[in-house]
């Protein structure tokens, strides 16, 4: 059975150990020696501990661990240990969960490919030459080579379902405000949130279970815990018996234009037919200021990043701010001049009232009585698999570009998932599912139908 | 629109980021790609459009004034790198 130990899912974990198939302390060394074995291949983990029990999870290194180091993938904080926990890690010890490590990033949660880190950057499992996304990108590795049960990640414009997506692994970003961000180090504090990285949509929605609701430390979340009704768990039912019977399904054109990569196109529309055999009802829709998400998100997103990373000072913890990396001066350059005295008008109002009408697209897409009625919308997570690594390192625009399919629903606040949903080039698709904001129910419900009716879960990159 | 090298130095300097005279010109000539690209923003109407700053739409939240858990000040000044006395080694802010 030993053997078998890291490749099972979160769920199957708990069952195992509850039948005394193996102890905790089995299932803690046969994770710690597969990292041991694998991690400087794949630079997964910053910090690896050495836990004897609980359920083994690998927690990003922007959310903060009392009396572990915390570096948020920044030189700044290398030697940053806080003296408290994040609200989900103390969820999650209250569960049983272990930490067995912290997990590399891009610096702040700031890249699309885990290069940002300054330390070494992690590699996707499933070719060593190739990026595995970011900013969550040690997460997903870790998930995606059975390095831990499970995963959390942030998630501020895909941070977690792109990673997800290029890693063949499920990523979940929750509606903004469904799960509490205190001790997470702020990157845009309108757009960040905490959400699982697990090997099934069961397991994420398990972990969103633990995660979920508020603890008086974030006032932007005020939801209460997820609570899901114990008929759906883990049975795939959804109330319509394993079919997808009276779901209507959006498909934004916008979502399959330039820019995407025909093979990721074939495996898309597979998917979505794929749900049409199941029962689906398949519209095409059409969110029309897709195409301002990037210039808004750039905006948005840079000023908070500016005025959050101003804490930064090298008096109260960290070093000085010449030890920023790269991009994070790139983006605090670009929010400083965006809320600058005589540009806030034309560049950060302006970008938050085209926030607006983004936002206004899904609500549209999703109205039954003004708009298309959808319950859930689906189309690519990233317009292409993971490139090479160093591909796009000097180009921040092309990297930007990256995140066009992710970023909106970011801006509107609501909820996504990436599932895998097949492979071109030999590297994984993850297809995205966005639904109403504060119903991650369905998207979950659709996602876990999905994946047990298909295959994609099961297969596991073979590392060398 | 298109920033020149001194208002990069400007904006650096409120940013309070030490910048050297390379990384001023390569941040200029990549801003200036971005701001361009962000340009097309200026092609949406947005009269009569409400900005939206924060999706929840939440407005003073509040709570019992009540004292709660916090840190000793002993775990507060852990990670400082200069500390005297119980207290935060700042450099002076009027000497220059």
């Amino acid at each position: 059975m030993t053997g078998n130990i890291t490749s099972l899912s979160l769920i199957e974990t708990i069952e195992a150990l509850k039948k005394g198939e193996f102890s905790e302390a089995e299932l803690n060394k046969a994770y710690l020696d597969r990292i041991e074995n694998l991690n400087p291949l794949l630079n997964a983990f910053l910090t690896v501990e050495k836990p004897q029990k609980g359920i083994p999870a690998a927690i990003k290194d922007i959310i903060v661990t009392k009396d572990i180091k915390t570096t948020a993938g920044s030189k700044i904080l290398e030697n940053f240990i806080s003296p408290y926990n994040a609200t989900v890690v103390e969820k999650l010890l209250e569960q049983g969960v272990s930490i067995i490590g912290k997990t590399n990033l891009d610096e702040f949660a700031m890249g699309s490919s885990g290069e940002n880190s300054a330390y070494k950057a992690a590699k996707n499992p499933w070719n060593l030459d190739k990026v595995p996304g970011g900013s969550s990108s040690g997460s997903v590795v870790a998930v995606a080579a059975d390095l831990a049960a499970f995963a959390l990640g942030t998630d501020t414009g895909g941070s977690i379902r792109q990673p997800a997506s290029l890693c063949g692994v499920v990523g979940l970003k929750p509606s903004y405000g469904r799960v509490s961000r205190y001790g997470s180090i702020a990157m845009a504090s309108s757009l960040d949130q905490i959400g699982p990285i697990t090997k099934t949509v069961t397991d994420a929605r398990l972990v969103l279970e633990w995660i979920s609701g508020a603890d008086g430390y974030d006032n932007n979340c005020i939801s209460s815990k997820l609570k899901p009704d114990p008929n759906r768990i883990g049975t795939g039912q959804i109330g319509f018996k394993n079919t997808m019977k009276n779901l209507k399904v959006g498909v934004p054109k916008e979502y399959f234009g330039e820019g995407l990569d025909h093979g990721v196109e074939d495996v898309i529309k597979k998917a979505i037919q794929k749900l049409e055999e199941l029962g689906a009802e398949i519209v095409e829709i059409s969110l029309p200021h897709t195409e301002y998400g990037v210039a808004v998100y750039y905006i948005v997103m840079s000023s908070e990043v500016s005025s959050n990373l101003a804490r930064f000072d090298g008096v109260r913890f960290g070093l000085g701010r010449e030890c920023f990396g790269a991009e994070a001066k790139r983006r605090i350059m670009l929010g400083t001049f965006s809320l600058s005295s005589g540009y806030y008008d034309d560049y950060f109002a302006k970008a938050a009232k085209v926030r607006t009408l983004i936002k206004q697209d899904f609500e549209q897409a999703f109205d039954p009585s003004t708009g298309s009625g959808c319950d859930i919308i689906v189309g690519p997570v990233s317009p292409t698999v993971a490139w090479n690594l160093g591909e796009k390192v000097d180009d921040p625009l092309k990297m930007y570009l990256s995140d066009a399919y992710t970023i909106p629903a970011s801006l509107a606040g609501i909820p996504g998932i990436s599932i895998p949903c097949g492979f071109s080039d030999g590297l994984p698709v993850g297809l995205q599912i966005l639904g109403k904001y504060m119903d991650e129910e369905t998207i979950l419900d659709v996602a876990e139908v999905y994946e047990q009716n298909t295959e994609w879960r099961l297969r596991k990159p073979s590392i060398k | 629109m298109s920033i020149t090298l001194t208002q990069v130095q400007k904006v650096a300097k409120l940013a309070n980021l030490p910048l050297k005279d390379h990384e001023l010109e390569k941040y200029s000539s990549q801003l200036n790609k971005i701001l361009d690209y962000i340009d097309k923003l200026n092609q949406v109407e947005t009269s009569g459009v409400e900005p939206t700053f924060n999706v929840t739409n939440l407005n003073n939240v509040f709570r019992e004034d009540v004292p709660g858990k916090s840190l000793s000040q002993e775990e507060a000044l852990k990670n400082a790198p200069l500390k005297d006395k119980g207290f935060f080694m700042t450099k002076g802010v009027f000497e220059e």
